[in-house]
């Protein structure tokens, strides 16, 4: 593949050689990844019916978020990539700004500023920024040598600092810590040295006592507790986590049978068609079911590691291996917290849970990764 | 451009960030290698411990209330029924604002202050998720207007419910009694038996049979499993297993005959007891005024309590049951009897009557009632006939109080009388013993010419009196009064609790004496018989409601109308078989032939009117009943 790109080249904007290329070079669509992600939103929409009790409600709604975030994928992936990286800067500090806004304007429940509002229509700006992180550090470290030197490491992690702890002051802990993941897990495939990474990771747990001690509001620490024992309060904080628990055990192998859940049809599994419904599906389809969608998760994350592997510039390759990596951290932190393993924070399942503005913020991700995986070649030298 | 200075090694970036993500390839498949083995856990592992918490979730035992047992008349009569009642219930876990929800039930439909502060009492001891009634008896419109409104009414219902429902009203208020709502007494009261067999009851009985045989009436109660959402709303019932309804209760006490008993009574305040003198089965139980029972079910109103409670007639309080009142003059047939097998007297002794008899060594006058006495040679069948005071006097004087007190207590004055209802009084016949303990007091020998008469320290109730009147009836016969007849279709047998030892010819001779005092021309009970075509044996008694003073006359006119004597009669027929003994009390009545002997006359006509079966015990029903009484 790569051989036969040297010898045939478009005539584009970048002027030199072309080749003819196939239908998934001219229209920037990655094939197997396309199919994969609508097995996978055909597979959520299948189990949001019986999660929403029967109801045809939320399937339309998220029919309709689906059909718009495969819209924003496509635009997405037919932006040149060079276009991401020059831009990058300006998304960054334009998200930035909303953050800012937020603290002063924003509206939101239950004691947190989330939302901005203008003109009836509501919207997370800390969204943009799961995508302008990762995409303003690998930017920055494109131009640098790699391994990062020192000063380069530091810079980088200012990227990611000012917007995390704007987002941590909503407070959102959850979305914080998502997103300077996105943007460390672009420094740490750049080459970050391991002295560092350790270095970090003990400065982290000696920082622990002092978080939970002075840096963590009631409901945070009672989420963690309610982790560790889940049984001390079933009908309040451990209620989400026994009943998820219960629903998932009692699917068993071979599950309930399609829309005979108990703990989900009867209500007993809160939430269950947005962050739980993970529960839903392990209930009703067993763990024969939770494994088959593992599997596709797991078919996702190749691929996106593959289109990593094969893109051709450090910009690309990080903000691939970015992306395909925080994806993972979603569908891990989300299984995670269903099934007890770690505290309930608010992360959806990718694809599957209801709600619009992740499956657009994950889809437009991917537009990126098809952008990236069908990058027209060209001589850097 | 930093690319013109300085060239990119670009092969050994792209090794550099191939090696790192192949490491963190590494981390995704152990964490992926977590999230399976996390699931294998729960779904294979421990997959029993999670289907029990999820179908514990979901199943719940419900407790069935058993329905309760009815009570029948004699005749079958229904006295107690349930009849389906809708009510309004509150979940308060499932109400955002309680105060906002009342006060828009409260335009709806009719709400009182007294409602709402039950219903505030009941919610402090409430289980979670429970239903708090807070109206009872709803009517078709209110329903409606409830139903209309429901989406406004989170977690308020209407519930049907069966309750306690008395048809007859106020006329067994006073021995088939009343149920209410459990209260908190009652439920602290309980022993955890009592909690399991009530689960799913709000009534007990407070009152009466309704008390008495409270755990025949009950049943058991049974449950099912039903499924439910997580708010607790019922899907469907995965398994039932039947309350066993509570038993029916059979009554000696007849419909017809409390109701004559009643009417006749009229509007004077007494007593009414007529006791079966072969089984000492209840057949009538009256205590006037009464009050209707069915406003104590769902809870008595505040008003209507007080209106009960703070009235001069105290329409609660059960006369014939715990009025304990001075027997009077009732008493002498008993006593003629025990002095003649005492051998204090005997058929031809005599007494002369001045109109007051006088202790040796005093000169305190014990007066006749009859102020110029009853002349010379006054014999027992005289004194009981005219009832003649002086005749006893001498009688007690030469008798012993603790003989005396043996008498009355082989004819059940003294003690409880055992009826199967409950917070029976006792009354009180003294003795030397009595007296000293409760007094502090030697014995003198004026009080026993008291006791003899029935006044002094005596009292007894108007149920000990007809008692009293059937065992004389029964020459000696002392049934324990029973006022259920069969329970659960199991007739309860007759109970004899003593034998009165006399010779026949002493029990003719006081038979003789009661039979003159209605038939003879200076007899003081003759209005009792008048147009019976059997023959009636009784006696008069005068009850005093206030000391009248040495030497002072008694003048019916200048007291009012309270403090007059209460009339007193006892009687029993047909004199030559006796069926049925009666005791009449009517207080203030003074004149027992105006006001008390025409409630025993129709007490016996009714009665002795009955074609046989009606008369006769419950378990000859299959009898055809030919023939009437002679």
């Amino acid at each position: 593949m790569a051989s036969r790109d040297y010898m045939h080249r478009l005539p584009d904007s970048h002027g030199g050689l072309s080749r003819p290329v196939s239908f998934s070079r001219r229209w920037h669509i990655d094939v197997p990844l396309l199919v994969l992600l609508l097995v996978l939103a055909g597979v959520g929409l299948v189990v949001l019916y019986s999660a929403s009790g029967g109801e045809v409600h939320y399937v339309r709604r998220q029919s309709v978020f689906l059909g718009l975030a495969l819209v924003v994928m496509l635009v997405a992936a037919q932006i040149p990539l060079d276009m991401y990286r020059r831009w990058s800067p300006w998304l960054y500090v334009g998200g930035c700004g909303l953050l800012v806004a937020v603290l002063f304007f924003g509206v939101g429940a239950k004691g947190a500023q989330r939302w901005l509002e203008i003109g009836g229509f509501r919207f997370q700006p800390s969204e943009a920024l799961k995508l302008a992180v990762p995409m303003s550090v690998a930017a920055f470290l494109h131009k640098r040598n790699l391994p990062p030197s020192f000063f380069t490491v530091l810079g980088a992690l200012a990227i990611v600092g000012v917007p995390a702890a704007l987002i941590v002051r909503q407070p959102d802990l959850g979305t914080a810590i998502l997103i300077a993941a996105s943007g460390i897990f672009a420094l740490y495939l750049a080459g970050l040295s391991w002295k560092l990474i350790g270095g970090a990771l003990l400065a982290l747990a000696a920082a622990a006592y002092p978080m939970w001690e002075w840096g963590m509001r009631d409901y945070q620490r009672q989420r963690v507790l309610t982790l560790f024992d889940p049984e001390a309060d079933r009908l309040g904080a451990g209620w989400n986590i026994f009943q998820s628990k219960a629903a998932i055990g009692s699917g068993g192998l071979y599950g309930k049978g399609y829309m005979q859940g108990t703990q989900s049809q009867l209500d007993f599994l809160p939430e269950s068609h947005t962050d739980f419904i993970i529960a839903v599906l392990s209930e009703e389809w067993g763990l024969r079911g939770a494994l088959l969608l593992l599997l596709l998760y797991v078919l996702i994350i190749a691929r996106g590691i593959y289109i990593s592997f094969m893109a051709q510039h450090v910009f690309g390759r990080l903000l691939a291996g970015s992306i395909t990596l925080t994806f993972f951290v979603y569908v891990f932190v989300n299984i995670g917290m269903v099934s007890g393993l770690l505290p309930v924070v608010g992360v959806p399942l990718p694809l599957v849970s209801h709600g619009g503005t992740s499956v657009v913020t994950l889809m437009a991700g991917f537009g990126i990764l098809m952008a990236i995986g069908t990058e027209r070649r060209r001589v850097s030298f | 451009m930093p690319q013109d200075l300085h060239l990119k090694d670009h092969h050994s970036e792209l090794r550099l960030f191939r090696n790192r993500m192949l490491v963190a390839l590494v981390g995704v498949a152990v964490l992926l290698g977590v999230l399976v083995a996390r699931f294998y856990n729960l779904q294979v592992v421990n997959y029993d411990d999670y289907r029990t918490q999820s179908d514990e979730n979901r199943i719940q035992v419900r407790p069935v209330p058993p329905t309760r047992g009815l009570i029948y008349d004699r005749n079958g009569t229904l006295l107690a029924d349930n009849r389906p009642s809708y009510n309004l219930s509150i979940v308060h876990e499932r109400v955002q604002d309680m105060d906002a929800t009342l006060e828009l039930i409260g335009r709806l439909i009719q709400l009182d202050d007294a409602d709402v502060q039950k219903f505030r009492q009941r919610m402090q001891r409430r289980r979670p998720f429970e239903p708090i009634p807070l109206r009872f008896r709803l009517s078709e419109e209110e329903i409606a207007r409830i139903s209309v409104n429901e989406f406004r009414l989170p977690g308020v219902s209407v519930e049907a419910e069966l309750v306690r429902y008395y048809p007859l009203e106020k006329l067994f208020a006073h021995s088939v009694g009343y149920v209410g709502r459990i209260n908190e007494r009652e439920l602290g009261r309980f022993t955890e038996e009592d909690v399991r067999r009530y689960r799913g009851t709000q009534s007990i009985g407070k009152v009466g049979l309704e008390r008495s045989y409270e755990d025949r009436l009950l049943g058991e109660v049974g449950y099912e499993n039903v499924e439910t959402n997580a708010r607790g709303r019922v899907l469907r019932v995965l398994e039932r297993h039947d309350p066993k309804p509570g038993q029916s209760l059979t009554l000696n006490l007849d419909a017809r005959l409390q109701k004559v008993a009643t009417e006749t009574l009229g509007d004077n305040r007494g007593s009414v007891v007529a006791i079966d003198v072969k089984t000492g089965g209840v057949l009538a139980f009256v205590s006037k005024p009464s009050f209707d029972p069915n406003l104590f079910v769902t809870g008595i109103s505040f008003q209507d309590y007080r209106a009960l409670s703070d009235s001069l007639d105290v329409p609660l309080f059960n006369r014939a049951l715990q009025g304990q009142y001075p027997a009077g003059s009732t008493l002498k047939p008993m006593m003629a009897l025990g002095g003649l097998a005492d051998g204090v007297v005997d058929a031809e002794y005599t007494v002369n009557d001045p109109g007051y008899y006088v202790l040796p060594n005093d000169d305190r006058r014990y007066r006749d009632w009859k102020r110029w006495g009853h002349g010379k040679n006054v014999d027992l069948i005289q004194a009981i006939t005219e009832s003649c005071d002086v005749y006893f006097y001498d009688m007690a004087a030469r008798w012993n109080i603790d003989q005396m007190h043996d008498v009355a207590t082989r004819f059940g004055l003294g003690a409880k009388t055992g009826i199967d209802l409950p917070v029976e009084r006792p009354g009180l016949f003294p003795s030397r013993e009595w007296k000293r303990g409760a007094r502090g007091l030697p014995w003198f020998p004026g009080d026993s010419l008291n006791a003899v008469l029935g006044q002094g320290f005596v009292l007894a109730t108007p149920l000990q009196l007809a008692v009293m009147t059937a065992t004389i009836a029964n020459r000696g016969t002392h049934y324990r009064p029973q006022v259920v007849k069969a329970v659960g279709g199991r007739e309860q047998p007759p109970e004899i609790l003593h034998h009165v030892e006399a010779r026949p010819e002493h029990w003719d001779l006081v038979f003789k004496g009661m039979e003159q005092v209605v038939y003879n021309i200076r007899g003081t009970g003759k209005a009792v018989g008048k147009g019976l075509d059997f023959k009636v044996a009784g006696k008069t008694g005068t009850a005093q409601v206030v000391g009248i003073a040495q030497g002072e006359r008694y003048d019916s006119e200048a007291l009012k109308e309270r403090h007059r004597d209460h009339a007193l009669f006892v009687a029993f027929a047909p004199l030559d078989d006796p069926q049925i003994a009666v005791s009449v009390l009517v207080e203030n009545g003074e004149h027992s032939s105006e006001v008390a002997q025409p409630v025993a006359r129709e007490v016996f006509r009714d009665w002795m009117s009955r074609p046989l079966e009606e008369t006769a015990d419950a378990g000859n029903t299959d009898s055809n009943g030919e023939g009437t009484r002679g």
